[in-house]
């Protein structure tokens, strides 16, 4: 999503972004004229008359479970994006009974929540887990 | 002689000039509403809009897609660099 127009959004997966990855964009890029869904999310910049890299993530319920906004300079982290999603992925299907600590992944062990793990998180997770080796 | 400019990360901005009033007295450019952030665990804002996929122009509602896991990603714009 960005204030381009559809137009420009076919040229530029036309003539750049289908030679990076040698397809066609495989999701919808949409375009937000004006800056109105942008400003609905709270990431237009008024004075740039642009958006800035705000990324969200919605639940099936449409649900915000997180997001992340950083200013145009610095790009994004996609394979923490997937890893997040990843995250909440897991604690729907374990319907809340089981959390992801600090630097889990897929493979990396989950912490269940109750009132016996108060105080004792230590004797469950060191960390060394919260870091990729 | 128009001013050359190099390309940032973003779309160059339009400069929003002051106004100035008859009386001298500058008026400052008018302010939209104060943007909020959104919450977590509170309902994503509902929208439709246009979209490029698949070769086609099309209307994108993020209603569509209740049910599926949704990464909306905003960024400032097309041929920037990264």
């Amino acid at each position: 999503m960005s204030v381009d127009s559809v137009f420009v959004h076919k040229m530029w997966n036309d003539h750049e972004l289908s030679k990076m990855i040698e397809k066609d964009i495989p999701f919808p890029m949409c375009s937000d004229p004006g800056g109105t869904i942008g400003t609905m999310y709270g990431i237009y910049d008024e004075e740039g008359g642009v958006e800035t890299r705000g990324r969200f993530i919605i639940d099936p319920d449409g649900i915000v479970q997180g997001y992340e906004v950083l200013t145009p300079p610095v790009g994004r982290n996609v394979e923490e994006s997937i890893r997040q999603v990843k995250a909440f992925q897991l604690v729907r299907a374990s319907k809340g009974t089981e959390a992801t600590p600090s630097g889990w992944k897929p493979g990396k062990k989950v912490l269940k929540p109750s009132p016996g793990l108060v105080g004792n998180v230590w004797k469950e997770w060191k960390v060394t887990e919260a870091f990729d080796e | 002689m128009p001013e050359e400019f190099k390309p940032g990360c973003q779309r160059p901005a339009v400069k929003k000039q002051k106004e100035e009033v008859t009386d001298g007295t500058v008026m400052e450019p008018v302010k939209e509403e104060q943007q909020t952030m959104i919450k977590v665990g509170k309902p994503a804002p509902p929208f439709s809009a246009p979209a490029f996929f698949e070769g086609k122009f099309v209307n994108v509602d993020l209603s569509e897609y209740k049910g599926k896991w949704v990464l909306l990603c905003f960024y400032p714009g097309d041929f920037t660099f990264v």
